[in-house]
């Protein structure tokens, strides 16, 4: 009978229409990956990337100024009035914050997950993050007013003896948004190790050489590394999970703790945090479309990817439409006539068209992606995409203008911007297009190591990676 | 792979190099090297190769450990700065609530968990990985720079008891390397 017994097949077959779209396309070997990905930052510098890193350096040199007068002139120069007393410096913290979560969700939770398809899409994801906390946390700091006092918000002591009042969710916003920007960095430079040392093994001149080699710190990947580095990995992925989700939850309690109509509800934490994810793969999405091509890395981050990421953005905007539709609910069987108006007021009040682009874009638009030729055609993407960052700027706005109007009529009053708030704003694309632009320019703009391991060539029980079919592996 | 134990004389070889180009060889050698008893010796992979823990008979790491030390010290330490300051050092009344409750204090502590967790996991990957070393005999060799490319390679180091330069390069020999040199140290 021995003669007859074939020896299994390793890959089970897999009907055609079944078959999954690779990650890599065109069957790319290792050592093509290598060569794609740390050829971005070799290779001499596009024009494209001046064209966009002139702009972005004169935003940021915007930025620096505004803040400057607004230190030395005090916060008058925004249009904070009574009753609006948080304009757009919280509109802008929130908004930016929230963008970050994207590349914590792709680096930690799609890691638990096993969702091998983020090892495209995760190193430029945290360095967005990292990006843009930066740009959130230059809001609480500069909104204090006396910004040289900045540091009496850390629990340091003073010669007056007093404290920092932890019953206030402010100051769990401190040690969330500074944790939140600690752990994303350590977690983001865990993950470039290996591949700095790519760079530092490729590297052509002395200088190259020792500047990847320092940061690289020595690795050589020696399996025993990999064994505690993998180890680490898990486990900056386990304790991501916790923070993203607790971040904006602590954000969304800045809000809820108050006592104010519109703002004190059980429902904001995870409507936070869906919003933050959906407006974060937003913002993935513009920049990675053009990105990719613009680096020919089409390979790597494939239409599967952007495909994918789409029907992230349409289940996180699907929450973030439910939590619009229970918030209206709630408000009315209520019975508060505070909160009802509250909601009314958001709708067709004086700020009313702001609600309603809001729900153009954030509720409608992801909708759309349920529809294959849409999440396939990468310049609707793209533009749906923008739709996406500006419906939840209008989130928050509309949150932020329930101020406008609350118990009492004779305490009702009107908000705009100034000039200075709009600058500081536009500013801060500044700050975040400059550092991203740079981080294209010198850094592996993918996880090279990551990417290399998820291909059928890198698994030793693959016959690519050299299994023989019948063997043990 | 850690630094050797003793001094050495500077004209002894730092090991016996074999290369591979695919990861189910380098498994297949690694298991052999295993089964032949060698304990200082290691495999060099462009990214983290599955199943070669198992394949070089390594126990399971011991990062946890780090990462729950800094995680119960930071909860720690966030609940008792918070009760020290709020609700001992100078304790102020704010809006009727308690000096201290652990509901109010949680926020930060658990924040503190994760941060000091954090740090346990990466400082204690570098410690047991005895990082960043900026000098290393395999980095100055020339060819052990595909480690990082698309090579995958088996290292035995001269200071391992069973390691004799005849013996050790036959067993990588019929381990089915394409390439065995010596590395200097």
């Amino acid at each position: 009978m021995a003669d007859v017994v074939t020896p299994l097949p390793i890959v089970p077959v897999v009907p055609r229409e079944l078959e999954r779209e690779p990650l890599v396309a065109n069957k790319r070997s290792i050592g093509w990956i290598s060569d794609a990905i740390a050829g971005v930052a070799e290779a001499k510098t596009p024009l494209w990337w001046w064209y966009a890193f002139i702009p972005s350096a004169t935003l940021l040199v915007t930025m620096t100024c505004m803040i400057a007068y607004l230190v030395s002139a005090g916060t008058g120069v925004w249009g904070l009035s009574h009753p609006v007393m948080w304009g757009w410096a919280i509109i802008n913290f929130v908004w930016w914050i929230g963008i970050g979560h994207a590349g914590t969700l792709i680096s930690a939770i799609l890691f638990l997950l096993r969702q091998k398809w983020r090892t495209g899409v995760n190193r430029a994801a945290e360095a967005m993050t990292i990006f843009a906390v930066m740009c959130a946390g230059i809001y609480p700091l500069i909104h204090v007013g006396r910004v040289w006092l900045g540091w009496w918000l850390f629990p340091i002591p003073l010669s007056q003896g007093i404290w920092p009042q932890f019953r206030s969710p402010l100051m769990w916003d401190v040690f969330a948004v500074s944790t939140y920007f600690t752990v994303s960095l350590l977690f983001w430079y865990m993950g470039l190790v290996p591949d700095l040392a790519v760079m530092r093994d490729r590297a052509k001149t002395k200088i190259r050489k020792f500047l990847y080699g320092l940061f690289a710190l020595g690795w050589t990947g020696s399996n025993r590394h990999w064994s505690n580095y993998e180890k680490a990995y898990l486990i900056l992925a386990g304790l991501s999970t916790p923070l993203v989700l607790s971040v904006h939850s602590i954000v969304s309690l800045d809000f809820s703790v108050s006592q104010l109509p519109g703002w004190h509800t059980t429902i904001f934490p995870p409507y936070f945090v869906a919003g933050a994810v959906f407006s974060g793969f937003g913002m993935v999405l513009t920049l990675l479309i053009p990105l990719r091509s613009m680096l020919k890395l089409e390979d790597l981050i494939t239409h599967r990817h952007v495909d994918l990421m789409c029907k992230v953005t349409l289940a996180t905007g699907t929450i973030v439409g439910y939590a619009y539709a229970m918030e209206v609910f709630i408000a009315w069987y209520s019975g508060n006539p505070y909160e009802r108006y509250a909601f009314w007021n958001r709708a067709f009040g004086p700020y009313g068209w702001g609600y309603w682009i809001m729900i153009s874009c954030n509720v409608i638009t992801p909708q759309l992606f349920w529809v294959k030729a849409i999440r396939r055609n990468l310049i609707v993407v793209w533009i749906l995409s923008i739709f996406v960052n500006i419906g939840m700027w209008f989130e928050r706005f509309v949150i932020v203008m329930s101020l406008h109007r609350d118990f009492l009529p004779s305490n009702w009053g009107t908000y705009g911007p100034t000039w200075v708030d709009i600058l500081t704003y536009v500013g801060t694309f500044g700050l975040f297009f400059t550092f991203f632009l740079l981080f294209i320019r010198f850094l592996p703009i993918i996880a090279i190591a990551e990417v290399k391991a998820i291909t059928p060539q890198a698994d030793p029980h693959h016959p690519l990676g050299g299994a023989k079919p019948g063997g043990h592996h | 792979m850690a630094a050797p134990g003793k001094p050495i004389a500077t004209s002894r070889p730092y090991g016996i190099l074999a290369e591979f180009d695919n990861p189910a060889a380098t498994m297949h050698a690694a298991e052999k090297v295993r089964d032949a008893g060698y304990r200082r010796w290691d495999v060099f992979s462009p990214y983290p190769v599955h199943g070669m823990d198992s394949a070089m008979g390594l126990k399971n790491s011991k990062v946890g450990w780090f990462s729950f030390t800094g995680g119960v010290l930071g909860y720690t330490t966030g609940m008792l700065m918070i009760w020290f300051l709020n609700a001992v050092d100078y304790p102020i009344i704010v809006g009727g609530k308690p000096m201290f409750s652990p509901f109010g204090a949680f926020p930060p502590s658990y924040e503190l968990t994760i941060l000091f967790g954090s740090f346990g996991a990466l400082l204690g990957m570098l410690f047991l990985n005895r990082l960043p070393r900026l000098h290393h005999p395999l980095l100055k060799h020339g060819r052990f720079a595909q480690a990082t490319h698309d090579r995958f390679y088996v290292v035995i180091e001269t200071t391992d008891p069973k390691y004799s330069e005849s013996e050790t390069r036959r067993l990588l020999e019929s381990a089915g390397s394409a390439h065995i040199e010596l590395v200097e140290e």
